[in-house]
């Protein structure tokens, strides 16, 4: 156990030291070179390592990836579009890909408008009270997805009928007199898919908390006190005065919270492994690349979910774009 | 979710020209009497704060419970029938930490060794990326921030099968360097988005004296700007750490299970090795949140600041 230790402990210090050391010897060059180019090269140098890093681990992939899904399985030979075909072809396959967008569609609007509801909420609470609600909404926030998936097993378990339940949902609707439930076995509206989105909403609903709270406490006080006078309810002062100042805050946390779920496989993978209709892209991603050993599909896959990002990628742009013309 | 604040309340509003009189709270609230929450807010929010805590309380009650009362009974039994508290016992942290079956304690370093560079060094990068895209002028600056803006949303599945061929190539695979690029690569975007939007906030006035002064960028880099810039530093190092930590996925495909897993990977075994024994993996896991949740509640007051100064703009 001491010599493990030791030998992390040293791996961190060579690594962290390492990294320092790119940037003096990148300096000393720079500043060897005539001081015109010195000037000229210092930025790219700055960049570089950065973008060797963005290169290596998502321009590069993300280009092999592409070329591969239209290779076999082993990306020996070329298929042409089969990888895609066969994965169309498969109504498995059709139902992840809905389950994945119905995370989509459902997640990010529930966390933002929680995290709002939240914000707003606790800010008319003593400044006592207030944190405290707020750390335990953010709670969650520091434990791992598969803790989480942990957790709330203990909400959702099912025991046999007659049996004491150990879950707390299937206690409760007990005291009522209702049989148990297997709540995520049970495919039907899309229950068990729902009940797995509670799970990310519950982890992430803090992150939406924090950032919405500190804009709401932006809004300048002059644009509200104005709206009263003006004789505006309350309702109409948050939704006409108070959300479009915080838009921009709003639109950061969707967007952050999309690529959160477009990924999620944690969940997923801990708590039903994609069983009873609850898969999602990320998890049909894993079983592909470690249980059929398929590469070809796997990269089929990750294009899929890729071209499903173009929009969100291409809204991205647009925003900073706006975002600097505005500053 | 207004409808809290009644008529009356609306109508007790001082009029602009008292409100300014009154000493104002820092924060800017639009409810017509911020200092007080109507009944209504109160039990909405004690709802969902109950909703929060409950499942995590329940587990942490049954993280001391033996293995025989978490298959039988529901963790809310110690309420219902108090005298089985004296039941409750410290044996699955022992058995979770030092088992034989899996080494937790072990996992817990790997974490750190995980962790700690995989945080530390994103950072280190990212800073010098964004000093360069704020406060330097080259040609093409727009366009390859603009590229790392657009990558934000890259899945970073899509590396996963080229890396590990060439893992493989290198011979690093299962190596903790091997997670920390990985790491690196998956964090760059994020992290200088988020530096050079709150550099971009950074008085320019300031740094352009100490160019006069005769500073390097480097100088001014390292004694002016990445001082100036602690919160945002602070708060991703924070939003990182808690990502790498906690991450399952990038573990699992580089590491993997082994002498070098780390906790998140550790906690998957406790679970498969173990069926049902909920009692294990409940201890397990909240051995594996100490660090996370002291690392959150140390740092907690720069998370906000630091994260929001570029987005809290618009």
């Amino acid at each position: 156990m001491l010599a493990k230790t030791l030998s992390a402990l040293l791996t961190v210090l060579l690594g962290v030291g390492a990294a320092l050391l790119v940037y003096w010897v990148l300096n000393k060059i720079a500043e060897l070179l005539p001081a015109k180019w010195e000037s000229r090269v210092k930025p790219y140098f700055y960049i570089l390592p950065a973008y060797l890093a963005i290169a290596v681990y998502l321009i590069y992939p993300t280009i092999l990836t592409v070329i591969n899904s239209f290779k076999d399985r082993f990306s020996r030979e070329w298929v042409g579009t089969q990888n895609y075909s066969d994965l169309f072809a498969s109504a498995a396959f059709r139902q992840t890909l809905l389950n994945t967008l119905l995370w989509i569609v459902i997640v990010p609007a529930v966390t933002v408008a929680l995290g709002l509801l939240v914000a707003v909420l606790a800010d008319r609470l003593s400044p006592r009270s207030e944190k405290l609600t707020k750390t335990i909404i953010f709670l969650p926030m520091a434990i791992s997805m598969i803790g989480a998936a942990t957790i709330w097993r203990f909400v959702y378990d099912a025991q046999p009928k007659g049996t004491g339940q150990i879950g707390l949902m299937n206690a409760f609707i007990g005291m009522f007199g209702f049989d148990p439930v297997a709540w995520l076995q049970t495919s039907t509206l899309h229950l068990n898919s729902l009940l797995l989105m509670v799970v990310l909403l519950w982890a992430q609903v803090g992150f939406s908390m924090v950032l919405l709270s500190a804009a709401v406490k932006g809004v300048p006080v002059d644009t509200i006190e104005a709206a009263r006078i003006d004789g505006a309810g309350e309702r109409q002062i948050f939704f006409r005065v108070v959300v479009p100042q915080i838009k921009g805050t709003i639109i950061t946390v969707f967007i952050t919270v999309t690529i959160t779920v477009m990924k999620i496989f944690d969940i997923v993978y801990v708590m039903t492994n994609g069983g009873f209709n609850t898969n999602v892209l990320g998890n049909e991603f894993w079983n592909q690349l470690n249980t059929n050993f398929n590469y070809g599909s796997a990269s089929a896959i990750v294009v899929v979910l890729m071209v499903a990002v173009i929009p969100i990628m291409i809204y991205q742009v647009r925003h900073f774009k706006a975002e600097e013309a505005a500053a | 979710m207004t409808s809290s604040t009644t008529a009356h309340e609306v109508a007790a509003t001082p009029t602009a020209g008292e409100r300014t009189a009154r000493p104002k709270r820092a924060a800017t609230h639009f409810d017509a009497n911020p200092a007080k929450a109507g009944w209504l807010t109160k039990t909405v929010l004690i709802v969902l704060c109950v909703a929060w805590m409950v499942p995590l309380f329940g587990t942490f009650v049954t993280s001391f419970r033996t293995r025989d009362a978490a298959n039988s009974t529901g963790w809310w039994t110690i309420f219902t029938h108090p005298s089985t508290i004296s039941n409750l016992t410290l044996d699955n942290y022992d058995k979770a930490i030092f088992g034989e079956n899996v080494d937790m304690g072990r996992a817990f370093v790997n974490s750190l060794a995980i962790t700690l560079p995989a945080t530390f060094i994103p950072l280190l990068i990212a800073c010098f990326a964004a000093y360069a895209f704020t406060f330097m002028d080259f040609p093409g600056r727009d366009f390859l921030f603009l590229l790392i803006v657009s990558l934000l949303v890259v899945p970073n599945y899509v590396a996963f099968v080229p890396m590990l061929k060439l893992y493989r190539d290198l011979g690093m695979g299962g190596t903790f360097p091997s997670v920390w690029l990985a790491h690196i690569g998956f964090g760059m975007s994020l992290a200088i988005y988020i530096l050079r939007n709150y550099m971009a906030t950074l008085p320019k006035t300031v740094i352009e004296s100490a160019k006069i002064d005769g500073a390097s960028h480097f100088q001014t880099f390292w004694r002016l700007v990445l001082p100036m810039s602690i919160p945002a530093v602070a708060a991703f190092a924070i939003f990182q750490f808690l990502w790498v930590w906690n991450d399952l996925l990038v573990a699992l495909v580089f590491i993997g299970p082994g002498e070098n897993e780390p906790v998140t990977v550790g906690l998957t075994h406790l679970k498969q090795q173990l069926g049902q024994g909920w009692e294990l993996t409940t201890a397990g896991g909240f051995f594996t949140m100490i660090v996370p949740i002291l690392v959150f509640l140390a740092l907690q007051r720069f998370f906000v600041r630091g994260l929001t100064a570029g987005a809290v703009k618009g």
